[in-house]
């Protein structure tokens, strides 16, 4: 429309001021809308460390909560529990995801690649709920009881796909030419990927496991029927255990002010440790891009 | 990559072997991506067997949850989470799309990088976080507002009250609060909006980013203003790019499950206003496996699980065939 209105006078005449005012008028909007997006995320960072700084003392890391409705108490429980949990994700999330990613990205001949890349493609879809469904079907019925290794199965398995998806791109930016050189040293292909193409990768890799980690280290849900929570600091990897996501629903939740502020503590705390993840990861591999 | 190598050369024979467990390695481990899958759909199969038997098809079309009589159907939980989730894109699209366009055509590189940032921070949000904030910030606001309705016009709300009571429900009333609690229906779109529009968002910048230059030049080139060659030239190339983000941000939405359960009310009951407390599938999941009796209440569950499963399924395939369509070869 805007092409056959200009046709008649294409020199000086300037812009009509129906067009003028409506290029301004959705500038300012698109303005707008990108202050709307931004909004949320600087109010919620904004509440949390209002409400939540002052709960965050030396007990809060040192001690066990504290019976229901009494003041005072920690998060011990919770913060060594997602270490505990998020330490086997990782183990699996960095085996089965790198390996898939090299297995993408390496051998794009192989028959079964079209179909484990859609897989990976498609399960990184599934809702983190449906997985803690899977994996209390998988490892809590045959157990009989929950444990923070069912939740670190849980976690890793929602990893593999984030891990899978930017090991192969990365594994792709390494040049056909360093593979090639490496070949015609002699080296095998399992020599030429593991000690030249890996390496040269791996600034890549281990910022997509960082991005990875980020990810799932604020989920609760796959956490519900696996890691279930445990009001004491728990080691065990067979035993039940909890993580702050699932601290802070279970506080958040909950009826007591107490618990209410030390659920705030605890999302600051959370929310700021998975920032810093995801900030230094962006930085980290900046230069790629 | 050994086709690379001209034919004649041959590896020493230690190394193939040493290629042959390498392979047979990767492979083995990537396999457990497939089994994923299938365990998947073979685990939520098997232990949703019973409530299938019972109900078949019909648990997706019956309203009733009820757990005294044994009897479930999701049809409330399948309109509430399909209903929030495309009020929730309804409201986000529009929003992301424009700050996709404010980084990738308006903003100067100092700021862009920065609201870049931002979006992507805005994914990592926990979803918990997102509940908590929804639950200590946007509730007593959302509750101050359905107090207000509520005295304001207490003719109406008696009314209202009354058709709500007997199950029913008219236009004025629908944007009535039915208890005045803050939670429901609204609280749970409003938060959802917030969730999922990074993810449409960033895809859009992506395939915005992707529109070749040629393209703005030559609307420029005719005259055009910066609107013009956006609305003209630019969204109508990166169409289909930005339908996957927004497709891929349906599938977070329909599975999104704390955020949600904190703050919907969990009442399983199809909406008598946009206030109402509902409940979606994943938020009922997180709410009743837990105490479900062994049964067929815990299969009923798990059923909307394997449903949600396969919602997923079919809801990513369908982004990544427009995706894949969208993106050049090689990138």
């Amino acid at each position: 429309m805007a092409v056959s209105h200009l046709t008649p006078q294409l020199t000086r005449g300037g812009l009509s001021r129906g067009r003028k005012s409506k290029n301004a008028l959705m500038g300012v909007m698109i303005g707008l809308g990108t202050a709307l997006v931004v909004a949320p995320l600087i109010l919620i960072f904004g509440f949390l460390l209002i409400k939540g700084v002052g709960a965050l003392n030396l007990d809060f890391f040192l001690k066990n909560p504290a019976p229901e409705g009494e003041a005072g108490g920690g998060w011990a429980n919770a913060i060594t529990g997602s270490l505990l949990i998020l330490a086997m994700a990782a183990v699996l999330g960095v085996v089965v995801g790198v390996a898939g990613g090299i297995f993408l990205a390496e051998f794009p001949r192989h028959r079964l690649m079209p179909t484990i890349r859609m897989l990976s493609d498609v399960l990184s879809g599934i809702p983190a709920i449906v997985m803690g469904l899977v994996v209390y079907a998988l490892v809590v019925k045959p157990m009989g009881h929950f444990s923070a290794m069912a939740g670190g199965i849980a976690l890793g398995l929602l990893m593999v796909p984030i891990v899978v998806r930017t090991t192969e791109e990365v594994l792709k930016l390494v040049p056909l030419s360093v593979r090639e050189a490496g070949l015609a040293l002699g080296l095998p292909q399992w020599k030429v990927i593991l000690s030249i193409v890996l390496p040269a990768a791996s600034g890549g890799i281990i910022t997509g496991l960082m991005l990875a980690l980020a990810r799932v280290a604020g989920e609760a849900a796959p956490l519900l029927f696996t890691a279930f929570g445990s009001n004491l600091v728990n080691l065990n990897p067979l035993q039940p255990t909890s993580a702050l996501p699932l601290q802070i629903y279970i506080g958040a939740t909950s009826a007591y002010d107490e618990n209410q502020r030390l659920a705030q503590a605890g999302a600051l705390l959370l929310i700021t440790l998975i920032f810093v993840t995801s900030l230094l990861a962006r930085f980290a591999n900046r230069p790629r891009r | 990559m050994n086709e690379t190598l001209p034919r004649k050369v041959k590896l020493p024979r230690l190394s193939s072997r040493g290629d042959g467990i390498f392979r047979t390695v990767i492979i083995g481990l990537s396999l457990i991506i497939a089994l994923t899958f299938v365990l998947s759909i073979v685990l939520l199969g098997q232990q949703s067997w019973p409530a299938i038997q019972e109900f078949g098809l019909g648990f997706l079309t019956t309203n009733v949850w009820n757990p005294v009589t044994s009897e479930y159907g999701a049809l409330s939980l399948v309109m509430g989470t399909l209903l929030t989730s495309f009020l929730a894109l309804l409201i986000s699209v529009p929003l992301a799309i424009a700050s996709a366009l404010f980084v990738a055509e308006y903003a100067p590189k100092w700021l862009a990088n920065p609201v870049g940032y931002l979006v992507e921070l805005l994914a990592a949000v926990p979803s918990v976080v997102y509940g908590l904030w929804a639950l200590f910030a946007l509730k007593p606001l959302f509750q101050q507002v359905q107090l207000w309705l509520y005295t304001s016009n207490p003719d109406l709300t008696g009314h209202c009250i009354e058709l709500f009571n007997s199950n029913k429900t008219s236009l004025p009333c629908f944007f009535m609060p039915q208890v005045p609690t803050g939670l429901g229906f609204l609280l749970a779109v409003t938060i959802l909006a917030i969730m999922i529009l990074p993810f449409t968002a960033s895809v859009a910048r992506d395939v915005i980013r992707l529109v070749p230059a040629d393209q703005r030049e030559a609307m420029y080139a005719l005259g055009a203003t910066k609107w013009e060659v956006i609305s003209l030239a630019i969204l109508p190339y990166a169409r289909a790019g930005i339908m996957g983000g927004v497709i891929l941000a349906l599938g977070r939405a329909l599975g999104e499950t704390l955020a949600v359960a904190m703050v919907i009310g969990n009442t399983p009951e199809i909406i008598k206003s946009i206030w109402s407390p509902t409940a979606t599938m994943a938020s009922m999941i997180a709410n009743q496996f837990g105490d479900a009796r062994e049964g067929l209440q815990r299969a009923s569950v798990v059923g909307l699980g394997l449903t949600l499963f396969f919602v997923s399924v079919f809801v990513n395939l369908i982004a990544r065939s427009i995706i894949l369509r969208m993106t050049p070869k090689g990138l």
